[in-house]
């Protein structure tokens, strides 16, 4: 499974992951704590050279990911255009843009296994409190390696389905689906509980 | 326990890959994928909590940057987008839709399991989508409703399917519908 953690290595990426965690939170409390659109443009301008000094293949990535963001940006620019409320509008857009990119950029620079040590941390009190995070850790392990799986079984269900039906597959592909989601998890569950289960092993 | 465990994995697998494969992109017109009726199936299968819990793992991995909502997005930005208010509402309304199905057992299961996915998946989802939209965008909160009604008939749609999914589940899987064993 991909992750979107971008290829192009940068300074970023070997910086501790709690520490990019801390700084994105702070930085987005203080961006919603302003309305002054002189500085959130600063921070839109920051963000972007932050983005920059990842080169032009790393800044061109993170543009792609900010697509998502374009028909908010435009219901905006129309509503506030409409209401000649510009000034108001451009605070809003600038802030979700900043925050926005911001938040990327952390996604882009931090690995997927550097995430899970710091859910690892964040988790410690827990396990303080006598509570298994071998559960949480399983899961997250087994949802990964199961979508594509899942995945794939939806496309083979929706081949064989256009192999009888000149008609789409829709959305009656998915009772198969869950209920091949189901199989598994029950044959996963077995599996699990023939290795001993979930159970800490007990020392004597 | 384990069985607990595998199908609230599975499930969030599920989700994702509802949302991976584009050609499973149901015919509504509206960009929409089947993305949110996998929130909704794992309230009506896996009841309450279990589904809830489901639909929290697979935010999880959406937070630790697997592209894993529809159309490959992820990583924190999602969080930091105008549809903030839906991923916390998404939870909450597996959770609702769950309750609903556990409790209300007189009745066809695919009706139940369609009514409580209107009320969790629309009622209980669009309450915590708009607040944040209303908020994010700057707007007051009958404005971001008018926003989000153009979703409104395909979640509708995607309520009534996840009903009678549900319910083909139930008779092919009887003992793997939680909700109601």
């Amino acid at each position: 499974m991909i992750s979107l953690t971008s290829p192009v290595e940068i300074w970023s990426h070997r910086l501790p992951a709690g520490l990019k965690l801390a700084a994105l939170s702070l930085a987005t409390v203080l961006l919603f704590a302003t309305d002054n659109p002189a500085l959130l443009g600063g921070a839109v301008v920051a963000v972007a050279g932050l983005y920059g000094t990842g080169g032009v293949v790393f800044f061109r990535q993170g543009l792609r990911n900010l697509r998502v963001l374009w028909p908010f940006l435009l219901l905006i620019a129309l509503w506030h255009g409409a209401t000649g409320q510009m000034a108001a509008g451009l605070v809003v857009a600038l802030r979700l843009l900043a925050a926005l990119a911001l938040a990327n950029f952390v996604t882009m620079t931090t690995r997927l296994s550097d995430m899970v040590d710091v859910l690892t941390v964040l988790l410690t009190p827990f396990r303080r409190l006598g509570l298994s995070t071998r559960a949480l850790e399983l899961s997250i392990a087994l949802v990964i390696r199961f979508t594509p799986t899942i995945a794939d079984k939806g496309k083979l269900l929706s081949l064989s389905w256009r192999a009888r039906s000149p008609r789409r597959p829709g959305w009656r592909i998915v009772v198969p689906m869950a209920a091949l989601a189901i199989d598994d998890a029950e044959h996963v569950a077995e599996a699990l509980r023939a290795r001993g289960g979930l159970e800490q092993p007990r020392r004597p | 326990m384990e069985r607990n465990i595998t199908l609230i994995a599975l499930f969030a697998a599920l989700i994702a890959a509802l949302g991976l494969i584009p050609k499973l992109t149901l015919a509504f017109g509206v960009p929409i994928t089947a993305q949110s009726m996998g929130i909704m199936l794992c309230g009506t299968v896996l009841g309450a909590r279990r589904g809830a819990l489901a639909v929290l793992l697979f935010l999880a991995l959406v937070a630790l940057g697997l592209p894993l909502l529809a159309g490959g997005r992820g990583g924190l930005g999602a969080f930091a987008g105008p549809a903030v208010g839906f991923l916390i509402g998404w939870p909450v309304a597996a959770f609702v839709i769950g309750f609903i199905v556990e409790r209300w057992r007189t009745g066809p299961l695919a009706l139940v399991a369609s009514v409580a996915s209107v009320i969790g998946g629309i009622g209980a989802m669009y309450l915590f989508g708009v607040v944040g939209m209303a908020i994010l965008l700057d707007k007051t909160l009958i404005e971001a409703l008018m926003l989000v009604t153009v979703f409104l008939p395909g979640d509708v749609i995607k309520a009534v399917l996840a009903g009678m999914i549900t319910a083909a589940l139930a008779r092919s899987r009887p003992s793997s519908v939680l909700s109601r064993s």
